[in-house]
């Protein structure tokens, strides 16, 4: 254990196993308390943009019509592969209410340089080709013209009766049919890099990499029990409620502004700039309401086709995707071909690793494969693993991030032999992975030890749970558990405290607020100010009205954003010692300041109090903080599943689920618990039923929410929560970040209890009805 | 811009005028469910819509012990559940008008609808074949009666001339010993399409079959009425090999394709397993024991 000199240390050091802490907190946390007692932090008050929810007030981007406003639409791609010969847009231009068209051929040209598209970086001419398809088209539903028009109605039928000539291509659906040799190249430019080198001939594999640690030879000449598999999951889509939007105006004095739903609105502006080659100070970006986004609202799609539609035409326009638009041409995530070796002695001791992840990165590379393969192992100490990772183009939409983008896959094969090498040595399965857990100091394969994480307080928290010894009663029932790790980050975050007069603090930030995080910012704010979350206002403002703020992605925003705040906040303490002393003729130094309270020699002021004074000690008080923090604390979670399996229809009930997570701090209980359930009924729906259903000419079968099947609440039991917390040394309050890691081991969990209820282990997902009676069927067939 | 008359006969004289104006330019719109969407996706594109909602002929819901049930044509399934007579006489019509689309969409959808529509996968079609239910159509020149199962023709094809409306579905009342179930299998629990579907009637007399009906849903390119099925249970004494018999049964005449919904060998092992359970849940509720 690390020494424990200062408070945040010290919540770490005693972060040992024990229940409840006897403090004021209003729930009680299941597991490993972060030890240190808060006000604010830890309780649950209302969410500050609560009213405007519940009442339907809150403005997203499809409410949002501007005066004078024109209505684009997209002509995508029917195809999944072809040239484009020509475009005839003359009928289209020629309709009456039609204002303008746009194509590729309105883009400045790209530049060849690296850009930042949000969590990390990417060619400029495949963000260009993305947004608009220059002379080929990648995937079915690549955006190729921009219409508009009076109403929506008009650009819809404009768009329609432009004409493409396509020479048709043949295409790659999946990784290991575009790494085939007699594969169609996508990017005739595209030469893969080969451990860090860049190849000679073009390719669809854009990279492959390898990281290792000791000899997996050696682990596996000593292992008493080798388990192999290979697996595949299909693509899925993010599938979040809202679909992308966005107003833009481009002004007569050169400025542009754009109004959408997004994950980071200087993404958008910063990306809007390069692609059109404009000073990032000349667009202004405001961030409506979002439903939803799960990583899916970074990429940038129409904001730089509607700016240019309406300099074109100098008027405001407006475009809203539809439901099949975002499912054909909008970010899924990878589909995967991952195969994973297991060896350990009869002792139970893991002594070799390996694995190969191939992951389709859809029509431009950047599959999320890397982190697949750093997450694929990462709740085992094991001295000898080998991981290779493969980046593949191929002919779907280009892969956005998704929910710790590139773990689930990676988990669904590893955790699955994991458990199998588990039971063959007859070990209980949380025994075996407690056995072989990550502890701090542990190695990773891509490199980094481990500080102080939960893998261990998560899986006994899994043992401990009552689900885990439940009886499971009834027919062709079956239990199972798996672990998933995801790193969470840092980035950058700004935040301004603006103090009023009456006591209350306007909290200006720049983070979307996805699930809840204007009112977890605005708690660590509170906390620091000893006043109540509810006297913090937060508000989420325009790019031109904050100081930069990367993504609401990577779990940062609470624990990053929380942090400018705090330091934010940290600095109007100061400044209302040095008030306070202004009062009664001291020093700042001489004023303590404890829980809102400012005292001196036996005189105290309230924060209130004080602040009414600000025009008489010297103005406004206002402070700005910004971070870059690096002390970013890791997650693991962990599921119990319970589940029936229907063995004449395939079909598998969820009977009962337990999501265990190890979050640092719980700033505000109800959004942890919420983003708990969340991500579990992704994941089970990316167990069961969710998947891009391809036909054979490489089209989407299936791009409506009736046929893309995303659970029910009729589907799924109440997710049951069990909250960990082994808090995080490297931030003020201990927060690690819980949006992420809890969507990663749910197939692989559902997988294994579809093991012990039905016998069959499936090594495909979704795991449909169709595929586990097949799976029960031939199991049924070879015992015959 | 594409435009789109909409008419709303308030009686049926205006009504069948209104189609025989029209003919194939026309669309009967009830409930909307399916019509709708399928204009606002581009699928459909009829110049001119008829709501017969208001048209009193198209909203009767009335039970009679001689006559049966007559159901108009745009009577949504809210009512039809909600309706004691129903309930109790036509619970296998119930097990389908309960589980097309959510709550809300059930406000609105009529069976009328669903069988115009005339999808392959409709919920409330085999449930009406099993119950014997006929078809009353009008026009102008005049009405005719046709079986459920005769009125489909292929997917979205109806024997519905262009100056024909569906006015009402007419159900014989049951007879004494009888029961009926409609099972779907689909993937989720709810708001989704049937990948196969099974609805069976069967008549209970002295331990034995004396008669039995089952029609499929998705396994064709109409609901499909299983003759082969109902004749291997007449006469067998009452228990599970003869319901395992008329599954097999059922399980040969599935004539499906594989699509995103499943693969036509699974849709065949459905009509099996699903005849078999709703003929259980059939027997059941005309007094039956399978022991």
């Amino acid at each position: 254990m690390s020494s424990a000199t200062t408070a945040k240390a010290e919540a770490a050091a005693s972060a040992s196993r024990r229940n409840g802490s006897g403090d004021s907190q209003d729930y009680e946390p299941n597991m490993v308390l972060a030890t240190r007692h808060f006000d604010v932090v830890g309780t649950r008050p209302v969410r500050h943009d609560g009213t405007d929810k519940v009442t339907g007030r809150a403005i997203y981007g499809a409410d949002l019509t501007l005066p004078d406003s024109l209505h684009g639409a997209v002509l995508r791609s029917p195809h999944a592969h072809a040239r484009i010969r020509s475009i005839d847009t003359s009928k289209a231009e020629a309709m009456d209410g039609v204002h303008a068209v746009v194509t590729a051929d309105d883009l400045p040209p790209a530049e060849d340089k690296q850009v930042d598209v949000g969590e990390g970086m990417t060619r400029l001419a495949y963000v260009h080709g993305n947004i608009l398809a220059n002379g080929k088209v990648l995937y079915q539903g690549h955006a190729i013209v921009a219409v508009a028009a009076r109403n929506a109605h008009i650009a819809q039928e404009a768009a329609r009766a432009i004409e493409v000539d396509y020479e048709l291509l043949p295409s790659s659906m999946t990784a290991p049919e575009a790494m085939a040799p007699e594969a169609e190249v996508l990017h005739e430019d595209l030469f893969t890099k080969e451990f860090g080198e860049e190849t000679a001939r073009p390719s669809n594999i854009a990279e492959h990499f390898r990281w290792t640690l000791g000899d997996v030879g050696d682990g596996f000449g000593r292992s008493s029990v080798v388990a192999e598999r290979t697996f595949d999951t299909a693509t899925v889509h993010q599938g979040y409620i809202e679909p992308h939007n966005v107003t833009a105006l481009w002004n007569h004095d050169g400025r542009l502004h754009i109004w959408c739903s997004t994950q980071g609105a200087f993404v958008v502006r910063d990306v809007t700039a390069k692609v059109l080659e404009i000073p990032v100070s000349n667009i202004k970006v405001t961030p409506l309401e979002i439903g939803g986004g799960f990583g899916g609202k970074i990429p940038v799609y129409l904001e730089p086709v509607a700016a240019l539609l309406s300099r074109k035409t100098g008027r405001p326009v407006k475009m809203v995707m539809t439901r099949e638009d975002v499912f054909i041409g909008t970010g899924p995530t990878a589909g995967s071909h991952v195969r994973v070796k297991v060896g350990a002695s009869a002792d139970g001791q893991l002594q070799a690793l390996e694995a190969s992840l191939a992951y389709e990165a859809g029509a431009y590379p950047g599959s999320y494969v890397a982190p697949g393969g750093m997450c694929i192992f990462a709740p085992y100490d094991c001295a000898n693993v080998s991981v290779d990772c493969y980046d593949v183009v191929v002919n779907k939409p280009s892969c956005a991030a998704y929910r710790a983008p590139g773990a689930p896959q990676a988990a669904f094969a590893a955790e699955q032999v994991i458990d199998e090498v588990a039971e063959r040595l007859g070990i209980d399965p949380v025994e075996f992975r407690l056995q072989n857990c990550s502890k701090e100091g542990t190695r990773r394969v891509d490199g980094p030890k481990f500080r102080r994480i939960g893998c261990e307080e998560v899986l006994r928290a899994v043992q401990d749970h009552p689900h885990w010894s439940a009886p499971l009663g009834g027919q062709n029932r079956g239990r199972g558990v798996a672990v998933g790790f995801w790193f969470n980050v840092g980035l950058e975050s700004s935040c301004t405290l603006n103090v009023n007069t009456d006591g209350t603090v306007h909290l200006v930030e720049g983070s979307t607020d996805i699930g809840g995080t204007r009112t977890s910012i605005a708690m660590q704010a509170a906390e620091v100010l000893g006043i109540s979350a509810e006297e913090i206002l937060p508000e989420v403002v325009d790019t031109d009205s904050v100081g930069f703020t990367s993504v609401t992605g990577g779990s940062r925003t609470t624990f990053a954003t929380g942090w400018a705040a705090h330091d934010a906040a940290q600095k109007i303490v100061a400044e209302m010692r040095s008030r306070a002393g202004k009062l009664w003729g001291v020093g700042p130094e001489a004023v303590e300041h404890e829980k809102g309270v400012y005292s001196c020699n036996g005189k105290s002021i309230g924060f209130r109090e004080l602040a009414a004074k600000a025009s008489r000690t010297g103005g406004p008080v206002s402070a700005t903080a910004t971070v870059k923090p690096r002390g970013v604390g890791g997650s693991f979670s962990a599921d119990i599943v319970d589940v029936e399996v229907d063995l004449e229809t395939g079909k598998v009930d969820i009977l009962r689920f337990t999501a265990v997570q190890d979050v640092g701090k719980a700033v505000h209980p109800s959004y942890v618990e919420g983003q708990m359930q969340g991500g579990s009924v992704q994941g089970i729906g990316w167990a069961l039923n969710e998947e891009y259903f391809m036909g054979d000419d490489g089209t989407m079968r299936n791009s409506s929410l009736l046929d893309y099947r995303m659970p029910t609440v009729l589907d799924l039991p109440m997710i049951d929560t069990c909250i960990v917390e082994v808090a995080n040394p490297g931030h003020p309050f201990g927060v690690r970040g819980v949006g992420e890691a809890n969507i990663i081991p749910p197939p692989a969990a559902i997988a294994n209890a579809i093991r012990r209820a039905a016998g069959v282990r499936l090594q495909r997902l979704p795991m449909s009805p169709p595929a586990v009676w097949a799976a029960v069927d031939k199991a049924r067939g070879m015992a015959a | 811009m594409h435009w789109i008359d909409y008419l709303r006969p308030r009686t049926l004289d205006e009504c069948l005028d209104a189609f025989a104006e029209h003919g194939e330019a026309a669309r009967a719109l009830a409930g909307g469910t399916d019509l709708l969407v399928q204009m606002r996706e581009g699928r459909r594109s009829n110049a001119v819509v008829i709501d017969v909602k208001a048209v009193e002929e198209c909203n009767q819901l009335s039970y009679d012990d001689s006559e049966g049930l007559t159901l108009g044509a745009a009577v949504p399934c809210y009512r039809i559940y909600g309706d004691e007579a129903v309930r109790r006489h036509y619970p296998g019509l119930i097990d389908s008008v309960s589980m097309i689309g959510g709550t809300q969409i059930q406000g609105r959808a009529s069976v009328g609808g669903n069988l115009c529509n005339a999808s392959p996968s409709a919920d409330a079609v085999p449930a009406l074949i099993a119950l014997r239910a006929t078809c009353l159509i009008a026009s102008s020149e005049g009405w005719r009666n046709v079986p459920v199962e005769d009125f489909c023709t292929g997917p979205g094809q109806t024997v519905l001339r262009p100056s024909e409306v569906l006015l009402a579905l007419l159900l014989p009342p049951p007879e004494p010993g009888s029961g009926a179930c409609y099972l779907r299998f689909i993937p989720r629990n709810e708001m989704d399409i049937a990948v196969a579907g099974a609805g069976v009637s069967v008549r209970l007399s002295g331990g034995r079959f004396a008669d039995a009906r089952v029609a499929l849903a998705a396994v064709a390119p109409t609901p499909l009425l299983v003759r082969e099925a109902g004749e291997v249970l007449k006469g067998r004494p009452v228990d599970r090999n003869a319901l395992g018999l008329a599954g097999e049964a059922a399980r040969a005449a599935a004539r499906p394709i594989s699509d995103m919904r499943g693969t036509a060998e699974y849709r065949s092992n459905l009509c099996a397993v699903l005849t078999r359970r709703a003929l259980e849940t059939a027997v059941q509720r005309a007094g039956g024991d399978l022991g």
